[in-house]
């Protein structure tokens, strides 16, 4: 499964670590919350990288106090069309200024890349290689967005007023 | 009218070229169905019995000639030349070829019409009175609310994917039109004590298998905050609603399941937290909006024209006139309804000829514009009353002169097993049956309002809970069974319908309404007295003894 | 979408053919004996056990890019070898609307 990550193919640098297997020496992992919240100071000791695997039925509270000591979250979306995993997003990156790897993991395709990557994700477990090398490709598909979120984009409503303000300063 | 800028029609575009992608690795099987079928769902497109069926938006129910003559481009390029008017103010093409939609989505994207979001787990199209701003004492447009709603929930990021459907109706009206309290959301638009503009926020509204009416959960959101208050509630619903099972999914059952008061401390707290967004909208984002929408240059014309006294003596134009002619908030100026429910055709239904002759009568007599209502009856909203018997004589060639408005020809009917995948029994045929029992426009016009609404199945498409009569389609033993129930209502006095007695088959269904119909006629208190009021008063007990007495 | 193959109570009561629509066009279409799909309800092939049933309608369910959504519908076998669809939704399907489509101009 390829991992798009800053909008190209990467290696996954992250191994997942299933609850139960041996976790190794160095390197990074993605561990579940189950096993992350068990012990996160272990974890966190670690020589190598931590992320967590937060299921999307979960509240976020529990992840909160971590959040500046994580290299990566990653959020599940067991088919996509169950959205839960957006608003998630949306509220680790707005509310609570995670800045880490946000990761969508599971059932992911070309036709979610936009709206991920306006609710924040910015690396992607692609389910297919097609998909995944489109990525670039299915980015450059909207121009104009309704809504804010926190990727930053302008509106639609914001660059109409930008323009009546520009106009009529030009008068 | 809104009229899109050059922004609207880029996104829209952008749809048609996404949907075209999606459509070619559907084809070329590169997407399964089943990944599929949700990104059809998202554009509008299901599988019926035929074909597919293709679902258009009409945004608060308001089309352009130049609109309704590429909808009816459409019915005769791609489709079988008719469309059929829905309850959510849309437009459904029954026989559309997947091959061919990109193409037919791109000839709509021109004049500024898509099919975003008329289907799948998302925002629906958002609707409001089919009156809005020419309805007599409404306290503003609401389809500028409406508008500002439709761009923020288009291709919303973070609520494309909700558990389940959702939908949002507008009233600015004393009566509504727009059955708001069977809404996920309903507004109302109204002021508060300093004469601020705001809502009352209704949640959890709906029929189907587990009919609500919705609650109040805020008496007033003020205008500005009303897209944090939506994001407030949907957020909350996007990770509590219920997605084990399709029919425990809607926010109506989450509301139940919490209880009004604790879902509404949930969606406060994520207001509260949300804070000061950007969602806030300021007096000069309301104005662009506003801004946007333009409207007719009306004359100055008398109240009661030389032209009206005339026609008063033709016994025919009064009957229409009296029945599907209404006050405009303008003097001298009539909102005309246009009945799609003729003697024994299918309600809702039009033809692509009758749509472009319509859309000239609307050039010439209402300033190129038409509305679309909830009870798939279509209308013109800005008709000077000197050109009211000109307007009759030409509806009349075309046959959307029946003045059967409200009256109990008047049917709302989903497709049914006609064309539905997912109806247990037929609507359209029931409907057809009752308009030639009832044809007679002068019994009608006795009998008085009375809605009559028809669903093949639980889903309720035919909004059969607040049918006056309402009529719903099972199955029994592989036949098709009907289950009827009276004294629904859909307006501001929403209410469910009862049972009256046990399932007919098909072929009684007719003479049990006449029944009813009859029952009503011997029972009521006075001429005035509506059928549903006559329900109110008495319960259903009279008219069971009355219409299952010899059954 | 659950996959038609995970319908496990599969049980016929008599003649069945196994039926979809085009993926291309939506169009009603019968899988055939020789492993494709006609518009004709007589080019159906005629399954009447369960296993035959289940078979057909597997091998049918694996050709997802020729049509959508197949199941097992009844059909009722006339004298002379025509066949009939089996009850009413099938009837619709097969023959059309069963109103009268012209709205009266």
């Amino acid at each position: 499964m390829p991992l798009v990550k800053q909008g190209r193919i990467t290696t996954d640098l992250f191994v997942h670590v299933a609850d139960g297997a041996e976790l190794p020496g160095d390197g990074a992992v993605l561990v579940t919350a189950e096993r992350f919240l068990a012990d996160p100071e272990a974890l966190l000791r670690r020589a190598g990288k931590t992320g967590v695997i937060w299921p999307n039925n979960r509240n976020l509270d529990d992840l909160v106090p971590w959040l500046d000591r994580l290299a990566s979250v990653a959020l599940v979306f067991p088919t996509f069309r169950d959205g839960r995993a957006y608003s998630q997003a949306r509220l680790l990156r707005e509310r609570h200024g995670y800045d880490g790897e946000l990761r969508a993991t599971g059932q992911i395709l070309r036709d979610q890349f936009v709206f991920m990557t306006r609710a924040g994700f910015d690396a992607f477990e692609v389910k297919k290689d097609a998909d995944a090398d489109a990525f670039a490709e299915t980015m450059k598909r909207y121009s104009v967005f309704y809504q804010p979120t926190g990727d930053g984009r302008v509106t639609a409503l914001n660059r109409r007023m930008q323009l009546r303000y520009s106009e009529s300063a030009g008068q | 009218m809104y009229a899109y800028d050059e922004l609207d029609r880029t996104l829209i575009n952008e749809r048609v070229s996404e949907f075209r992608d999606q459509v070619k690795r559907r084809l070329s099987g590169e997407l399964t169905e089943d990944e599929f079928k949700i990104l059809r769902l998202q554009n509008g497109v299901y599988l019926q019995l035929h074909a597919y069926m293709f679902r258009v938006a009409i945004p608060y129910g308001t089309l352009s000639t130049k609109q309704l003559r590429r909808l009816a481009h459409v019915a005769r390029r791609y489709d079988r030349g008719y469309g059929h008017f829905t309850t959510r103010q849309n437009i459904q093409f029954n026989w559309i070829k997947l091959a061919e939609l990109p193409d037919a989505l791109a000839d709509l994207a021109e004049v500024g019409i898509h099919a975003m979001q008329t289907s799948g787990n998302n925002m629906r199209n958002v609707t409001s009175d089919q009156w809005a701003g020419v309805a007599p004492g409404e306290i503003e447009d609401p389809r500028i609310w409406s508008e500002l709603i439709r761009q923020h929930t288009t291709l919303h990021p973070e609520f494309s994917f909700l558990p389940r459907k959702f939908k949002i109706a507008i009233t600015a009206s004393e009566h509504d039109r727009a059955a708001i309290k069977i809404h996920d959301i309903g507004l109302r638009l109204h002021k508060n004590a300093d004469g601020e503009t705001g809502f009352e926020v209704l949640v959890g509204g709906g029929l189907g298998r587990t009919p609500f009416i919705a609650k109040t959960i805020k008496p007033f959101v003020h205008g500005r905050d009303v897209l944090s208050y939506i994001e407030a509630i949907l957020r909350v619903y996007n990770q509590y609603g219920r997605r084990d099972n399709i029919y425990k999914a809607r926010i109506k059952i989450l509301v139940h399941e919490l209880g009004i008061e604790k879902f509404a401390k949930e969606v406060d707290e994520e207001w509260r937290q949300m804070g000061d967004s950007e969602l806030r909208l300021d007096h000069r984002a309301i104005e662009e909006v506003r801004s946007r929408f333009s409207y007719p240059a009306y004359e100055k014309l008398p109240h009661m024209p030389d032209e009206l006294k005339q026609a008063a003596h033709d016994p025919l134009f009064e009957r229409w006139r009296k029945n599907s002619v209404s006050a405009h908030k303008v003097q001298g100026y009539s909102i005309v309804t246009l009945s799609l429910k003729p003697v024994g055709g299918p309600p809702g239904d039009a033809t692509a000829e009758q749509m472009d002759a319509l859309a000239d009568l609307a050039d010439k007599y209402s300033f190129g514009e038409i509305r679309v209502g909830h009870e798939q009856n279509l209308a013109l909203p800005h008709v000077a009353k000197r050109d009211l018997p000109a307007l009759f004589k030409a509806f009349d060639r075309l046959g959307l002169a029946t003045p059967n408005v409200n009256l109990v020809t008047d049917i709302i009917a989903c497709p049914g097993l006609d064309y539905c995948s997912l109806a247990n029994a037929r609507s359209i045929p029931i409907a057809q049956e009752l308009t030639r029992r009832f044809a007679n426009h002068d019994t009608a016009g006795l009998i008085g309002r009375l809605h009559i609404n028809i669903s093949g199945c639980i889903n309720a498409c035919g909004h059969h809970h607040v049918g006056h009569i309402g009529i719903l389609g099972v199955e029994k033993n592989g036949e098709e069974f009907y289950q009827i129930t009276i004294g629904g209502r859909a307006d501001e006095n929403a209410q469910m319908g009862t049972l009256i007695g046990p399932a007919v088959p098909y072929a009684e269904v007719a003479d049990v309404i006449e029944d009813i119909v009859e029952a009503y006629l011997a029972l009521r208190d006075r001429p005035e007295e509506l059928f549903v009021d006559t329900v109110k008063r008495l319960g259903v007990e009279p008219f069971r003894e009355r219409v299952y007495a010899t059954r | 979408m659950t996959s038609p193959l995970e319908q496990k109570k599969i049980r016929i009561t008599g003649p069945s053919v196994v039926t979809a629509n085009r993926t291309w066009d939506g169009a009603v279409v019968y899988r055939t004996a020789q492993k494709g799909w006609s518009t004709e309800l007589s080019d159906s092939a005629i399954v009447s056990t369960s296993d035959d049933a289940r078979a057909l309608l597997a091998e049918a369910a694996a050709d997802d890019v020729g049509a959508v959504g197949p199941y097992i519908a009844p059909v009722e076998l006339k004298d002379g070898g025509k066949v009939k669809p089996g009850n009413l939704r099938e009837q619709i399907r097969a023959k059309g609307v069963t109103i009268d489509l012209q709205v009266p101009a």
